[in-house]
């Protein structure tokens, strides 16, 4: 149907395109210029650099493939068993998206850190400690975050079997070997390969969980290499260098991934299990009521002993740690504000005639990682003004860049919906412009709106990258101080400042996110 | 006057040809089988539907290149003809202004049109708060009060009862009436056609046929019509 030209929409979406490509495209321009005036790409890379790019691989690969291997026994037990707390463990398995990778942290090293749970039973057993760093911590790490992440998946696949196949494999006496190979290994493979290369994807810009977990010679990932040229080296030709190179790497990994249409995680209908006649064999539902358990306490666990641990000192928390709290909250709350309202303009392009160039550039925060963006934007502004002074406005723009494909997931369908059931109507009425986004566009969208906020604010405040090249050393947001804290050993008001950052993540986005669904009618 | 000249609609290979006139003031019945292409009719006159050919004319003005909400027509659709977001006056009042920045005196004409509906009482509700037939009177009363030439009904109380469907058809009469307007509405049922409507097109086998006297055409209905009345 050929609804007329939105100027607003073409006008705001323009520039928002425009914004993103100066933002993403601009900042490696200045990346590229420098890291060549610096002796090329491969000039000015010594054997430590190639040693971080052969670790971020691996780290990649392995998180991968160990996510997606655990992945697929959970997703068959959750698929095919109900139980109590069935939903809420669903649930929890969306919960990592917006759990801060600091917090996450800070939890596995009270499970798996040296004076954790696991060396203390260890020790009882009168064992050696295990140590968590290295290249088996980044990977636990990792492992936390994108389980959860593809155990959803999966289970989509598993519960987009037509609920016929079962039975009919049930009619005919299939064992559960002969259903496994007739109905769900076809499914698995289609859905495992995309799961595991968007997990992949993830781990490749690996910066906070290797600069916490890993570390050393030896545990290094480009990320964390580009913080530490600017950080320990102030060397900004060679964090230029590793930047072009991180970029190259998630450039070519971002063509590979529109080979291959990556699944996406959607709540609806992961509640209701598929009804089985193969698998009521004690053995197996045994089997499964252990996978399950083993996964929940995997994901509760750490979480658990951040609310304990942190509430004895939550409230007698240096004063630093509030304004830093303060400062967060006014990043993300302006972060979420610019990445929702450019989300809905270039929504608002993608939906009209013509959207190619601005699918395009909003998928441009994609290809491009939060360090890259950063080490841009301090070669760019550095002759200009002290890159420290704004910290949190840098901060901000790039979390808003980065939380701007996850609004426009939400945002686009959601606009073509409207225009599908009322955008005739309002045709017919003359309704245009701003008294269409108005009186049409925003009311009905207030819900996938209420959504991208809470998903942009929550993202922001539990950011720790960008902040980190820039950040003064006094302030700050509230994750670098938690990670300044954890570096001086202050583990009492790390867990304070951790509950503290769990409460305003989880608290920022249920507020946005209930906010659009309240007397949201019809 | 409006006038469909040799006018042709495609939507892949499917087509439908009219070449019709129908005097200003006339209230008119589109007939035929579904999938013969009376929505399609008038989703070309109301700028839904760019045709592949010809020309429509209201009182010898070419249409073509005026945006659905600039035309002289007034359209309700299937569904959908209200925001469920909005309240009862809010949606009427769109009718005055696109962008709801009303004057006292507009509201004072919004308040009106709803007592003249019937609706006095529901101005402040929404629409999940009606019922079908209240819906069906909101969007009447908007389109009383944007009293465009031309009024399009695109079968909008389809799903009413047959009491409350001959309600809303002399409501619509009586709009017609008192603006003077030209109506043109989709129906399944004769009896609607012949409640309402002084003329009849049958659109049938590719072609909108010029419109005919309704009484006249059923008392002896062409081929197209018979097959459609399930007549022999």
């Amino acid at each position: 149907m050929a609804r007329r030209a939105q100027p607003v929409g073409r006008y705001a979406g323009g520039a928002t395109a425009l914004g993103l490509v100066a933002l993403t495209l601009g900042t490696l321009g200045a990346v590229a210029w420098r890291a060549g005036s610096a002796g090329g790409l491969t000039g000015g890379l010594g054997p430590a650099d190639w040693a971080a790019l052969r670790f971020t691989l691996l780290q990649a690969g392995l998180s991968a493939a160990l996510s997606v291997a655990l992945a697929v026994p959970v997703a068959r037990a959750l698929a095919r068993r109900w139980f109590f707390g069935r939903r809420a463990l669903i649930a929890l398995m969306g919960a990592p998206f917006i759990l801060p990778v600091i917090v996450a942290v800070l939890g596995l090293l009270a499970v798996f850190g040296r004076g954790g749970i696991l060396n203390a039973g260890l020790a009882a057993l009168g064992l050696a400690p295990l140590s968590i760093y290295g290249l088996h911590g980044v990977i636990l790490g990792n492992v936390f975050f994108n389980l959860p992440l593809a155990v959803r998946l999966i289970l989509q696949g598993w519960l987009s079997i037509p609920a016929e196949r079962f039975r009919l494999a049930a009619a005919l006496g299939f064992a559960p070997a002969e259903i496994a190979r007739q109905i769900e290994r076809p499914m698995l493979r289609e859905i495992v390969p995309g799961a595991a290369l968007a997990i992949f994807l993830i781990c490749l810009t690996s910066f906070a969980i290797a600069l916490t977990l890993g570390g050393g010679p030896r545990a290094t990932t480009i990320e964390l290499a580009i913080y530490q040229a600017f950080r320990f080296d102030f060397d900004l030709g060679h964090a230029a260098t590793l930047a072009a190179l991180q970029f190259a790497i998630s450039g070519a990994a971002m063509l590979l991934a529109l080979r291959l249409t990556l699944p996406q995680a959607s709540a609806a209908g992961l509640d209701r299990p598929v009804e089985r006649w193969d698998a009521a064999s004690p053995w197996l539902r045994a089997q499964d009521a252990v996978l399950t358990t083993l996964a929940a306490l995997f994901l509760l666990t750490p979480l658990a002993l951040i609310v304990t641990q942190g509430l004895p000192t939550l409230l007698t928390l240096p004063g630093i740690v509030w304004t830093s709290a303060l400062n967060s909250l006014v990043v993300a709350l302006a972060s979420a504000g610019l990445a929702t309202a450019a989300a809905l303009a270039l929504a608002l392009a993608i939906t009209g005639p013509r959207p190619a160039l601005y699918e395009a550039a909003g998928m441009l925060p994609l290809a491009t990682s939060p360090l890259v963006l950063g080490t841009g934007l301090f070669l760019i502004l550095n002759p200009v003004v002290d890159p420290s002074r704004l910290a949190l406005a840098v901060t901000a723009l790039s979390n808003a860049a980065v939380a701007l494909p996850f609004g426009l997931r939400a945002l686009v369908p959601a606009l073509r919906e409207v225009e599908a059931s009322h955008g005739r109507l309002a045709d017919a009425l003359g309704m245009q412009g701003l008294a269409r986004l108005r009186l049409l566009i925003l009311p009905r969208l207030r819900r996938p709106l209420g959504f991208s906020m809470g998903l942009a604010a929550a993202l922001s405040m539990g950011d720790l990258g960008v902040v980190t090249l820039f950040a003064p050393p006094e302030g700050g947001t509230l994750p670098l101080q938690l990670y300044r804290l954890m570096g001086a050993y202050r583990m009492n008001d790390a867990a304070g400042a951790a509950l503290l950052l769990l409460i305003l993540s989880f608290a920022l986005f249920w507020i946005f996110d209930r906010g659009g669904r309240a007397d949201a009618e019809a | 006057m409006l006038k469909l000249e040799n006018l042709r609609l495609t939507q892949g290979d499917w087509t439908l040809e009219a070449d019709l006139g129908l005097p200003a003031g006339t209230r008119c019945a589109l007939i035929g089988p579904s999938g013969a292409g009376k929505s399609t009719l008038l989703g070309a006159i109301a700028g839904f539907v760019p045709p592949a050919r010809g020309r429509i004319l209201w009182q010898g003005q070419d249409l073509g290149s005026q945006a659905p909400g600039a035309r002289p027509v007034s359209i309700l659709f299937q569904d959908n003809n209200l925001f469920p977001h909005l309240t009862t006056a809010q949606n009427v009042g769109l009718g005055l202004r696109p962008n709801l920045r009303l004057t006292a005196d507009e509201h004072a004409r919004v308040a009106e049109a709803l007592a003249r509906t019937g609706l006095q009482d529901f101005g402040a509700r929404k629409p999940a708060a009606l019922s079908g037939g209240q819906q069906s009177r909101v969007a009447l009363a908007r389109a009383l009060l944007r009293a465009r030439p031309l009024l399009l009904l695109d079968e909008p109380f389809a799903a009413l009862g047959p009491a409350l469907r001959a309600e809303m058809l002399d409501l619509v009469a009586r709009i017609c009436a008192e603006t003077g307007a030209t109506l043109l509405m989709v129906s399944h049922d004769p009896g609607d056609a012949c409640r309402i409507a002084d003329q009849t097109i049958v659109v049938a086998d590719g072609r909108a046929a010029p419109p005919e006297p309704t009484e006249a055409l059923f008392a002896d209905p062409p081929e197209a019509l018979r097959r459609y009345l399930g007549e022999g």
